[in-house]
């Protein structure tokens, strides 16, 4: 199961590496880790979007994560309400015929065009992160010549709903 | 050429070398264990300054340094403290730093590092200390400003010796032991990332006292967590109210009286059929201190099948990580037995389960067989425990030696067994036999050691010669690489590839070569002529007991099987 976790640590040279050494070390699976700066100084957030096999698995990572002096606080936010981002820089190739075709593709997904060439645009989105796989996906019979992505970025919302049974849902689905 | 030694209150300004020998002295170390080279300089500089502080302890390899310091620090509870120089010297170190990671042993390692301005240029003596040693440490340090130096100092020896104990390595550039510094230093510490839960949760306590009070089948399983916390009397007075069977896990034995009533003896897979039974068969394990390791468990499916699991550790990750647990406490294990003894006690009712175990000791003891023409290692290890009267200190590597040590010397206190358990590491016995002889001078320290294992840290001999230390190594000679043997015997059809050494030193000759005296022992009547008087004797000596090299170890639970599927087990 897909686990979104969040350590807050020092800002230490090597943390980085220290962390991501223990789950090389003990198999977890990362799919996606993204790292910067906190509203506190010296501190730095890390969010890991993990692939683990069941709770008790979950549970080690979570432990074990805690159990590095420069770790601060651990927390699985899956299960809550969150807000969770990811950026990501598409280069599509695009003559001047296809162009405005790919500007109304991307337009509802409020992503913008950062660069443009002869044969290729750069489109920039942000959002959850099948947002952004659903734009690629629509990229890609155009020709990707490069793709960057930054990972997820994640904390809780400001308000917690207090029932738990109810789930957000969209007519989109 | 007479070199003036300047005392150190007539320097106004002092090196970073300076501050880590005060930083030392701050924290009552006295014992250091160490290798000189380049990038340690200063601060070998700095301990000339320094004289006679500190007992300094040169081995003749820096894996020496390291095992003693464990030694050292199994037996007297304190942090073993080791230096060694950057580049080959770190990475010597490394050994023993994974094998106190494996064990909990609080060591500080300082390393030195090549100095700030060239590190990353793979400079001469180069290694990355940070990058090598992130593993297998409970955590390091490199130093980048000569004002850190004291705090993280203090911080080492806090986060090393409390909480589950573990190495902390402390890689320190040379420039920043040169640099001069006129400042005070601050040296406060602050680790908010760090604080050990040390009192057990008193609900969780409750519950686990309910659930005794139900078991019919209870078994206390304790492990090496007892003996770090202090913990041991708490567990015997635990275990006795309540009247629970008590089996031990390796790296636990002397944490319960080994010859009492109550003991099961030693668990897994060379354990005692009466203490792998006990745990096959419990309702109610409670396991104080132990991290249930896969020598221990076997099969995990087969472990303890019908039992509510309780497990107290004072680490939380430790908790359910190979077995799951019905009543998780995290604490330190005196703590927690402290609260538990606090109950009210109600007796059991559990009759014919204490019987049962009873019967199981006396039905299914250890055997061996002593007809055999020779020396039988089994029996050897018998005569250890009797000539000492069982108060001797036992070192030992890995292997064959170690688990007939682990089954025939019964320890009846805490901090007597000093045993590579966790990493099995060859070569570990010997070194450590020396810091443990340091650590309590007034204790036989016998050093039980394969041939294999002995040859791999034998230079430390150097080091017996030039202190004296009166450390018995008693090479229990079988001319094999006995465990791996008998693996290969019952496993592998017996192709003995690569196990069998005939060709080996003259073990006498060696020992007087470092002066030291050195016997050889080849029958159980010259055991019997010589030992108790070798092992009395206030000066060290090297014993090359040769014994038969087929004898194998038993009980065993094969690979893959359960506690219940003991091999060799005898009527």
């Amino acid at each position: 199961m897909k686990r979104i976790v969040t350590a807050m640590v020092h800002n230490r040279s090597g943390v980085l590496n220290r962390v991501t050494g223990l789950l090389a070390k003990r198999q977890f699976n990362i799919e996606s880790i993204s790292v910067g700066r906190t509203e506190k100084e010296g501190v730095s957030k890390m969010t890991f979007v993990v692939e683990v096999e069941d709770e008790r698995k979950l549970e080690q990572l979570t432990k074990q994560l805690n159990k590095q002096i420069d770790v601060l606080k651990v927390s699985d936010i899956t299960d809550k309400a969150i807000v969770a981002r990811e950026l990501a820089m598409i280069k599509v190739i695009s003559g001047p015929q296809v162009r405005s075709e790919i500007q109304g593709i991307i337009e509802p997904f409020r992503a913008t065009v950062i660069d443009v060439s002869k044969e290729s645009m750069t489109v920039q989105v942000t959002g959850a992160s099948d947002k952004v796989d659903a734009i690629i996906e629509l990229l890609r019979p155009y020709g990707i010549k490069e793709l960057a992505r930054t990972g997820l970025t994640a904390f809780t919302r400001g308000q917690q709903p207090q029932m738990t049974e109810i789930k957000s849902y969209s007519l989109l689905k | 050429m007479k070199v003036e030694t300047k005392p150190m209150e007539q320097t106004t300004t002092r090196t970073g070398a300076d501050l880590l020998v005060e930083a030392l002295v701050d924290q009552g170390v006295e014992t250091l264990f160490g290798y000189p080279g380049g990038a340690v300089l200063p601060i070998y500089d700095a301990l000339y300054r320094a004289k006679g502080s500190f007992e300094h302890i040169l081995p003749r390899h820096e894996q020496g340094a390291v095992h003693a310091a464990e030694g050292y620090a199994r037996v007297s509870g304190r942090a073993g403290v080791v230096i060694g120089t950057s580049g080959p010297g770190a990475t010597n170190l490394i050994t023993g730093i994974a094998d106190a990671m494996m064990d909990s042993i609080p060591l500080v390692i300082f390393t030195g590092q090549v100095a700030k301005g060239v590190i990353g240029t793979d400079a001469f003596q180069e290694s990355d200390v940070m990058g090598i040693t992130t593993p297998i440490t409970k955590h390091n340090y490199q130093v980048q400003h000569i004002e850190e130096l004291p705090r993280i100092v203090k911080e080492a020896f806090h986060i090393a010796t409390t909480g589950r104990p573990g190495p902390v390595v402390v890689d320190i550039p040379k420039d920043i032991c040169a640099t001069v510094t006129e400042e005070k230093v601050e040296s406060k510490f602050h680790l908010p990332g760090y604080q050990p839960t040390v009192k057990p949760n008193p609900l969780q306590i409750n519950k686990l006292y309910e659930a005794l009070k139900t078991a019919k089948k209870p078994v206390v399983l304790a492990g090496a967590g007892v003996i770090h916390s202090g913990g041991s009397e708490e567990l015997k007075e635990f275990v006795r109210n309540y009247q629970l069977p008590v089996a031990n896990t390796l790296l636990g034995l002397g944490s319960y009286p080994g010859s009492d009533d109550l003991s099961l003896g030693m668990a897994g897979m060379h354990g005692t059929y009466a203490a792998n039974m006990a745990l096959y068969e419990c309702d109610l394990l409670i396991n104080i201190g132990a991290r249930f390791d896969d020598r221990l468990t076997g099969n995990l499916k087969h472990f303890a099948p019908q039992a509510k699991v309780a497990h107290i550790d004072i680490d939380p990750a430790e908790i359910g990580k190979n077995v799951p647990t019905h009543l998780p406490i995290v604490s330190d294990a005196k703590a927690a037995l402290k609260s538990l003894n606090q109950k009210q006690i109600e007796p059991l009712d559990h009759q014919e389960w204490m019987e049962q175990q009873e019967k199981n000791k006396r039905d299914f003891p250890l055997w061996h067989d002593e007809s055999g023409d020779g020396v039988v290692p089994q029996w050897l290890m018998k005569k250890v425990y009797d000539y000492t009267k069982g108060n001797a200190i036992v070192t030992t590597d890995v292997g064959q030696h170690q688990m007939w040590a682990a089954q025939y010397y019964h320890f009846e206190r805490p901090n007597r067994w000093v045993t590579s358990g966790g990493l099995g590491t060859m070569g570990f016995g010997f070194p450590a036999a020396i810091g443990a002889q340091l650590g309590d001078m007034d204790s036989t320290v016998v050093a039980v050691v394969g041939d294999g294992g002995f040859q791999m840290t034998l230079q430390e001999l150097s080091v017996l010669q030039e202190r004296k230390l009166p450390v018995k190594v008693l090479i229990v000679n079988n001319q094999a690489l006995g465990m791996v043997r008998q693996w290969q015997e019952k496993f592998y059809e017996q192709r003995y590839s690569e196990s069998i050494i005939d060709v080996q030193p003259d073990f006498v000759k060696l020992a007087e070569s470092y002066q030291i005296p050195g016997y050889k022992l080849e029958t159980p009547e010259e055991v019997e002529e010589h030992l108790p008087k070798i092992l009395k004797d206030s000066h060290p000596a090297l014993i090359d007991c040769r014994v038969l090299q087929k004898e194998n170890v038993y009980p065993m639970i094969a690979p893959g099987k359960g506690l219940h599927e003991m091999i060799g087990v005898k009527p």
